[in-house]
């Protein structure tokens, strides 16, 4: 389809825990945002967090701050 | 039309809660069932919703909040999801049939009930409550407000007693939800049992519980979660553990709006609103001669609720006279609460329930007191 590029993608256990995540992210003014959960990780359905490989800090950081608990975290071409 | 209903319902509700779900209706799509923007409009506002009940409820994490449709549906999940057989429950003559008939159905499952009697007031002394604790004890659920008379429950002293006795502490909050302060921690509530539609002033069809963290209640229902697709069995992360199924996300945005509307305007001024409205009717009609009221007034707070009957008249009959005659809705009969009724003495007339709004005014309240007294004076 279209041109990929290597993103980080945190996929979660429950929809709830993906919205505060974008809600935390957006809080802190970290960067990223929902997508389907691309099948190479899962082929259920479900949201999961994208941001650029350079911002996994960051992520871990709102994760750590809002008490999250990814389900995985994953490097994929998007 | 003078509504004064609602204790079963409130009927008028902010503006802003109507119009939420109208926009609601208009925008958004399936909660966690794609990226899409509608999807994650109903997700964003279902998730928000959630922060603002554990907010209310004085909750640790909004993960524990879980919408269902309504207290009853909450309740069974809570009492047929931690219930085994050969447990012993103590609930109370207080109750609801939405929490007495679940609890009746798992005695054919084995689990023991006992019930704390109420006086004529419809009161129940927290000792006998205790005295009924036996080593098999597993539970004491209990209503925060009678629906009958109003009368309220000391919710921290229960559940001091509950956690002393390491029991789990379930309660029904249809009543009070909204209006009282509730603090599942302060409380010890394990789970907390709401609807949406009564003093949360959300759409019919809303309801939920706060459930404590690390509690796990088996769910009624497996379906559908948005996750997990390929698993065989339900996801057993909250809240999704017990949400299977599409959310009522329209209805949601309106509790979201409501939720809102009660912080704006503070549930501390909502419920001294409410107490004026209720005490202003019971001085009015107390002594009325022929006119018995039921439940205790001695109590500084309670719920805006007067439950009364005139002479040996058919509630029935007299609530139907108030609508043909001065077009006050009230509600007669047993509402749902047998025992109360037991105690109360009242199986056979039923009772005639006026439950106040913060919406209602002084001089539908003085129409009312009016009505009553001249339904008095028929022979």
């Amino acid at each position: 389809m279209r041109k990929k590029e290597l993103k980080l993608v945190v996929t979660f256990h429950t929809t709830t825990d993906a919205m505060a995540m974008e809600k935390g992210c957006k809080k802190q003014g970290t960067p990223g945002r929902l997508i389907p959960v691309p099948r190479e990780i899962s082929a259920g359905c479900g949201l999961a967090w994208c941001a650029g490989l350079d911002d996994r800090e960051l992520i871990r950081k709102v994760m750590d701050d809002i008490g999250v608990q990814e389900q995985d975290m994953h490097e994929v071409m998007i | 039309m003078i509504y004064m209903d609602n204790a079963a319902t409130t009927m008028r509700k902010p503006k802003q809660v109507v119009q939420a779900v109208g926009e609601a209706m208009e925008s958004m799509g399936n909660a966690g069932r794609g990226a899409h923007g509608a999807s994650l409009s109903a997700s964003r506002t279902i998730y928000n919703t959630r922060e603002l009940v554990c907010n209310l409820f004085g909750g640790t994490n909004p993960r524990q909040v879980v919408f269902t449709s309504n207290s009853t549906e909450s309740l069974n999940i809570a009492i047929k999801g931690l219930l085994e057989p050969g447990a012993h429950v103590i609930t109370t003559m207080m109750e609801h049939n939405s929490v007495l008939r679940p609890l009746y159905e798992m005695c054919e499952k084995g689990i023991e009930l006992s019930i704390v009697k109420c006086d004529k007031k419809g009161v129940f002394r927290i000792s006998d409550m205790e005295e009924l604790i036996e080593p098999q004890t597993k539970a004491i659920i209990c209503t925060g407000g009678s629906n009958l008379t109003g009368n309220c429950v000391d919710l921290e002293k229960i559940g001091q007693i509950a956690r002393e006795h390491g029991l789990l502490f379930i309660v029904d909050a249809s009543q009070t939800a909204g209006v009282f302060p509730i603090d599942v921690q302060k409380m010890h509530i394990d789970v907390l049992c709401f609807t949406g539609h009564k003093s949360l002033l959300g759409p019919q069809g809303t309801g939920g519980m706060y459930v404590r963290e690390g509690l796990s209640v088996r769910p009624l229902k497996s379906g559908g979660s948005g996750v997990q697709t390929y698993s065989r069995s339900h996801p057993k992360e909250m809240p999704t553990a017990l949400e299977a199924g599409t959310l009522n996300g329209h209805g949601i945005a309106g509790l979201h709006a409501a939720l809102e509307y009660l912080n704006e305007e503070g549930i501390d001024w909502i419920r001294k609103r409410e107490q004026e409205l209720m005490r202003r009717f019971y001085k009015g009609v107390k002594e009325i001669p022929g006119v018995k009221i039921y439940g205790d007034f001695s109590a500084m707070e309670r719920c805006p609720i007067v439950a009364l009957n005139i002479r040996d008249y058919d509630s029935s009959e007299v609530s139907d006279a108030l609508l043909l005659d001065y077009e006050i809705s009230t509600r007669p009969g047993a509402h749902c609460a047998p025992l109360m009724h037991e105690a109360l003495g009242t199986v056979e007339q039923g009772a005639v329930r006026f439950s106040f709004s913060h919406y209602n005014t002084e001089e539908e309240i003085d129409t009312a007191i009016c009505a009553v007294k001249e339904l008095a004076k028929e022979e």
